[in-house]
């Protein structure tokens, strides 16, 4: 199994939603418009209007990714039956409370945080812990590219072209011990980087380190993927850098991002979203449009492309967001219960 | 009462005609805006959000606008200041309509079905629509002839403009995931204005 490359299965078609090039083709340039209203008074509007402007550059260096971020070497995926959410979008979209809670946020602060070097630990229950430098990273497995559909649990979601190496590889390097059932994911927080860790209102009122966890065979599935770039480069600081967790068939808070440590344990970690309102993230938050967030549905979502207000880019929710290959790791699970 | 000008301030019926067009000018200009950059895909990563998001914060300051101008009136004093209350009253319930709007059409695109099931299940929009029926209620009884018609009932309808107030910042939390965000200043600004106004309020409580 391991030389075998896996394939995640696909299941969209969307013939009606452009690519990349055709959505920098359309913008307007509407560089010099003087343009506030009464919202841009306080700071996280500001932002949005903020954001506003910078996408009226010409489309010419929009598209040009930062050079700052390196070009990677990889597998390229052959899948293109999905249409990609286009980069500027990917980028410029995130919520990465560590910012500040405003999707707009870590693009503006995420520059801030530094990403290499970086020590990534692996420990816990397992014969061999080791640690994982900022080119191991890049070096230590082979890279491939994995286009994934990302559902948020806030019912939008993108088709991001990630770049990385399954989760699997890791774990099995350091060995772990049959005692060994859950995967324990912490990310990185430094107050004199991440605005949101240093004040408790910019960061929504949550405890930092975020901490995440998976069961082990979740991490072990091939699908997991532990993500290093996007797009083919190497992951913007706000979508994650230098290495962040990617689960397909769970919400986007289980991707946790900025990835610090990883600790191999026998009980069910702690988790940070589920520590927060336990009655609406649960631990395994697995993609269900029958179970619904107590404060809005879950069966559809918008997918994120292009076209603005007109796209009619609401889409039906699908069970494990459509990686119905999973669905035999949870046969003897209540998946009502266990959300 | 304190009052912070020794003379009455008057504003003359040219100024008031001028300061009323910027006011169509500007809240039409950026609503309209918004719609515009939406259309053109130039609104972020999702311009349905944006729009949602620019046109609630719109009606909440507007609110908030409307229930300032009588303390104002009140301390400068500038009694023709008032003119201008209903304007910024009506002004918050369009932009409330433009986000109900945004949200049917563009969010939900017109599943009706799945409106009216997240009115019902979903508090925090029970609320937006509660809070949108009394500005709509408002509103309709804003008119010269009606607001004489009612005679004293009027008054005691348009003191629902605080629940309206508090409704909405309730709607506006409820929508947040997590308590520590924006709406917080919002609350804020709304606990000063009420502040200004505690006597009113005070009366209101006790003749009820
Ligand atoms: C039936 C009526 C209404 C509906 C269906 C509705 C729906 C919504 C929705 C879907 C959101 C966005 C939640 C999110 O995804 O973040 C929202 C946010 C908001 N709404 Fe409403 N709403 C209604 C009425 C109102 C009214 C009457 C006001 C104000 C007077 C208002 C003010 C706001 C504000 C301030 C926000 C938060 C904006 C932000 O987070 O930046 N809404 N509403």
């Amino acid at each position: 199994m391991s030389n075998k490359r896996f394939t995640p299965s696909v299941k969209l078609t969307e013939a009606d939603v452009t690519d990349q090039n055709v959505f920098n083709g359309r913008r307007k340039l509407l560089k010099s418009m003087g343009f506030l209203g009464a919202s841009s008074l306080l700071a996280s509007s500001g932002q949005a209007n903020a954001q506003l402007f910078d996408l009226f550059g010409s489309s010419e260096e929009e598209t040009k990714k930062p050079s700052s971020y390196l070009p990677l070497e990889y597998k390229k995926s052959k899948d293109k039956s999905q249409v990609l959410t286009p980069y500027e979008k990917v980028v410029s979209y995130n919520n990465f409370y560590e910012f500040g809670t405003d999707k707009s946020a870590p693009a503006a602060y995420a520059h801030e945080m530094t990403t290499n070097p970086w020590t990534l630990k692996i420990d816990g229950l397992c014969e061999k812990p080791t640690t994982i430098s900022y080119d191991d990273l890049h070096n230590k497995f082979p890279l491939e590219e994995r286009i994934y559909r990302l559902r948020c649990v806030e019912a939008w979601s993108m088709v991001v072209p990630w770049v990385g190496f399954e989760l699997a590889r890791l774990i099995k390097l350091v060995q772990p011990l049959s005692s060994a059932k859950y995967v324990a994911f912490e990310t990185y927080a430094n107050a004199d980087e991440m605005r949101g860790v240093k004040s408790r209102f910019a960061g929504g009122g949550i405890q930092y380190p975020y901490v995440e966890g998976l069961r082990m065979d979740e991490a072990m599935h091939p699908l997991t993927l532990m993500a290093v770039g996007l797009y083919g480069s190497a992951l913007p600081n706000q979508n994650g850098a230098p290495v962040r967790l990617v689960v397909p068939w769970k919400y986007g808070f289980k991707s946790a991002k900025s990835i610090v440590r990883i600790r191999l344990t026998d009980k069910k970690p702690p988790t940070t979203w589920n520590i927060l309102a336990p009655h609406e993230y649960g631990f395994y938050a697995n993609v269900n449009p029958t179970v619904s967030h107590p404060r809005w549905s879950q069966a559809s979502e918008r997918r994120i492309t292009t076209g603005g207000l007109l796209a009619r880019n609401r889409t039906e929710t699908q069970l494990f967001n459509g990686y119905s290959e999973v669905a035999s790791m949870y046969s003897n699970l209540n998946l009502k219960q266990n959300f | 009462m304190k009052r912070l000008l020794s003379k009455p301030l008057r504003i003359s019926n040219n100024v008031r005609v001028t300061a009323k067009t910027l006011i169509h000018l500007i809240v039409l200009g950026y609503l309209g805006g918004l719609f515009y950059f939406g259309l053109n895909d130039a609104l972020g990563a999702d311009p349905v959000k944006t729009l949602i998001h620019n046109s609630g914060l719109t009606a909440v300051i507007l609110l908030l606008i409307t229930l300032v101008i009588s303390p104002l009136a009140q301390r400068l004093p500038c009694a023709d200041l008032m003119k201008f209350r209903r304007l910024f009253g009506v002004y918050a319930f369009f932009a409330a309509l433009y986000h109900l709007a945004i949200f049917t059409v563009f969010d939900l695109q017109m599943n009706i079905g799945l409106l009216i099931s997240e009115i019902i299940r979903r508090p925090y929009i029970t609320v937006g629509l509660i809070t949108f029926i009394l500005l709509l209620a408002l509103s309709l009884t804003s008119f010269d002839r009606i607001k004489r018609k009612m005679g004293k009932h009027w008054q005691s309808l348009h003191n629902y403009v605080y629940l309206t107030l508090f409704l909405a910042l309730l709607h506006f939390s409820w929508s947040e995931k997590t308590l520590l965000q924006t709406s917080l200043y919002y609350w804020l600004v709304a606990f000063v204005v009420m502040t200004t106004r505690s006597m009113k309020i005070k009366r209101l409580f006790k003749f009820k």
